[in-house]
């Protein structure tokens, strides 16, 4: 396969003496979109702004499509589409003015930036917006600009911090086709999220827990390779044994989902210890592992930091 | 070749960025116009009739010719306007504290002996109201009136000896002086504190994480962010000369290209030294405190208000830092005195440099980073 197209190794951010940034080393890899997890604070934007060049590590190094930033982070903004977690365009220009600001950063000929404003706002359902102030707009409808604004002058890497919060979920849906559609075409996409369902449609995931990398790796194989079962309780009134059962011994978690409870364990052992805590009428069944049971147990110390 | 045309296109990219916002700032906008028109006719007239056309009371006990051409001469000088006759001494007096009028002359029955005898003796009195300095000042000045057949004087013997010939301006029209000194006061105004929060509003407004990371270097941001203000501290000259010469006939003795070239690169002055406030303050609000900071020593130092050779030697010297001090000096040569290039060219250049030495600071302080 080719180099990377993103590459760290022990990048290291210290704001004074707390540490948001510890030791973090992974790749993302040319035509994946790449999931970036991890609690409120674990240093996740912080990551992604040393990539661009936006903040300079403390230690480490820092390699994007074979340049090494932040030493030549001028050239590699020409190549990156970066979407920031806060909202970032001129709110009181106009989307369509805001677009071709950005094209004409990027040198586009008169001609051409027309042409691409117009694809981009029809690919992102953004005509009718195209000439309002984007100051008023709502949150998702934002977001939409906002994506739209970083792929705009079609890069070969595009970093976006958090994407699709406060975005409905069809919308949702057609962010997440266009990714693929843009994976296919060759971009690399290196994506932050909280929801798991999103997590769980990536190449690759890389989970980050208070500054720490604590899992990466292919979906599929950080759900085969972790260590830990999924037991799930159901049978009735399930609430009430939410408390019994996190206090068992090789318990790591306990999450109620609707009438069931799943219960994330260290291994199958358990099943019978958790049979005697709980009354005989409720039933208990071993469940596939989920992304999420891979975040909640790679996330679970100090998740709040 | 490539990378100058690509550095264009991304200066262009910042201006008309520039523009479209300052557009939809209409606070700012208005600014733009309102702000030399106001300050023109405040200080224009208020300065005006201060000292033209005072009203004064007579009481002339001489009632001859001589005491009659006094008083048609006096009042050609345009500083004072006989609008009163006083019946003695006490009552001209009265009048003046009583605010009736501005100030009293008393001419005494001997005043034409009094002139042509040589023991120094004035030949009239100025009772004048000294509660406002401007005017007294100006009044004042009629002591040393040069008056013909002889002079008059309530003050000094002998004036036609030491009648102060008031060179340039003869009438004390002020506004001569206030008009161009004004071109620096806005200039120095709107440049400056326009360029001040340039740059911190993008970092307010959370654009400045978009801004650097795409592929707009420095200079280029700084640049394109100048232009925009370049036009419109040009736009600000023109109203201002244009009104200075339509209400108070202020007229232009020297060169118009020596005038607009100065005005020029004065405006770039001040649009590096906003930049340099720019990229040291924490936000918008403490790039106005910095503003303020420059703006009163701009005001009060530059010999806009003050004469700069009355003041000490510290606070010239501060002066001398100031962009405004070097424009005054160049503007009143040019608009009042028909000044060349010769006389002006070191003041030119204290500019040219300081628009040179603070972009380069802000383009070294200015950093792409958000750490
Ligand atoms: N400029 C800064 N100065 C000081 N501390 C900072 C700075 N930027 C980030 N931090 C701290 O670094 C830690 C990581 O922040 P970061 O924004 O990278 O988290 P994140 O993973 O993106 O979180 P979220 O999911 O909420 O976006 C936080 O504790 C934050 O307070
Ligand atoms: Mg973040």
């Amino acid at each position: 396969m080719s180099d990377p197209v993103i590459k760290v190794e022990g990048l290291t951010k210290k704001f004074g003496s707390f540490t948001a940034v510890n030791d973090v080393s992974m790749e993302i890899r040319r035509g994946q979109v790449h999931g970036f997890v991890g609690p409120n604070g674990s240093g996740k934007t912080t990551t992604i702004r040393m990539m661009c060049g936006l903040m300079i590590p403390t230690s480490g190094m820092v390699t994007v499509l074979g340049m090494s930033v932040p030493e030549q982070a001028k050239l590699v903004r020409c190549h990156v589409g970066y979407m920031t977690q806060r909202f970032s365009l001129y709110e009181d220009m106009t989307v369509r003015e805001n677009m071709a600001f950005l094209c004409r950063v990027h040198g586009f000929g008169h001609k051409r930036r027309i042409e691409r404003i117009d694809e981009v706002l029809e690919q992102f359902d953004l005509v009718p917006l195209a000439d309002r102030r984007v100051g008023p707009m709502s949150g998702g409808q934002k977001r939409r600009i906002a994506l739209g604004a970083a792929i705009l002058t079609e890069p070969e890497l595009l970093i976006l911090d958090e994407p699709t919060s406060e975005v409905d979920p069809n919308t949702r849906r057609e962010m997440w086709g266009h990714f693929f559609d843009l994976a296919q075409a060759g971009s690399t996409l290196l994506v932050t999220t909280h929801l798991m369902d999103e997590a769980e449609r990536c190449h690759r995931l890389t989970v980050m827990n208070q500054g720490e990398v604590v899992a990466d790796g292919s979906v599929d194989r950080l759900k085969e390779e972790l260590p830990a079962t999924v037991l799930e309780v159901s049978g009735g009134e399930v609430t009430p044994l939410v408390n019994d059962i996190s206090t068992l011994e090789g318990v790591l978690a306990v999450n109620q989902v609707g009438t069931v409870i799943r219960v994330l364990t260290r291994d199958a052992s358990i099943t019978n210890q958790i049979a005697m805590a709980i009354p005989q009428s409720f039933s208990i069944s071993e469940v596939p592992v989920t992304i999420e049971d891979v975040f909640v147990s790679a996330t679970r110390d100090g998740s709040r930091a | 070749m490539n990378t100058i045309s690509s550095s264009i296109a991304r200066i262009v990219a910042i201006c008309v960025k520039e523009v479209t916002q300052l557009r939809r700032d209409r606070l700012t906008f208005a600014m733009v116009v309102a702000i030399p028109l106001m300050q023109l006719l405040m200080f224009g007239y208020s300065i005006n009739t201060k000292v033209r056309h005072i009203p004064i009371a007579v009481c002339d006990h001489s009632a001859s010719s001589f005491s009659r051409q006094l008083i048609e001469d006096v009042q050609a000088s345009q500083v004072v306007t006989v609008t009163t006759r006083a019946g003695n001494p006490n009552q001209l007096h009265t009048m003046v504290q009583n605010g009736v009028v501005s100030a009293g002359l008393y001419i005494p029955i001997d005043s034409e002996r009094r002139y042509y005898s040589d023991n120094g003796e004035a030949i009239a009195q100025l009772i004048v109201d000294g509660s406002d300095t401007v005017m007294a000042s100006a009044l004042k000045a009629l002591g040393h009136f040069p008056f013909l057949p002889g002079g008059v004087s309530s003050f000094t013997h002998n004036p036609g000896d030491i009648s102060v010939t008031l060179l340039y301006n003869p009438a004390q029209r002020s506004e001569l002086n206030t008009v161009p000194g004004l071109l620096g006061l806005i200039l120095t105004m709107t440049m400056v504190m326009f360029t001040a929060v340039a740059i911190v509003r993008e970092r307010e407004r959370g654009n400045m994480e978009l801004l650097i990371a795409t592929p707009v270097k420095t200079a280029e941001l700084m640049i394109g962010k100048l232009i925009p203000y370049v036009v419109i501290g040009m736009i600000q000259m023109t109203i201002i000369l244009w009104l200075g010469y339509l209400l108070f006939q202020v007229p232009v003795a020297g060169s118009w290209w020596l005038l607009i070239g100065s005005c020029l690169v004065f405006i770039f002055a001040n649009l590096g030294l906003g930049l340099v406030l720019s990229t040291v303050a924490p936000n918008q609000m403490g790039a106005m405190q910095l503003f303020i900071f420059i703006f009163l020593p701009s005001i009060l130092l530059s010999g806009f208000m003050f004469p700069y050779a009355g003041m000490p030697e510290v606070a010239q010297k501060i002066a001398e830092a100031l962009p405004m001090t070097h424009f005054m000096r160049i503007v009143r040569g040019i608009i009042l005195r028909d000044a060349q290039f010769e006389g002006i060219q070191t003041d030119l250049l204290f500019l040219a440099l300081f628009f040179v030495g603070t972009l380069t600071l802000a383009i070294l302080r200015f950093r792409q980073r958000l750490d």
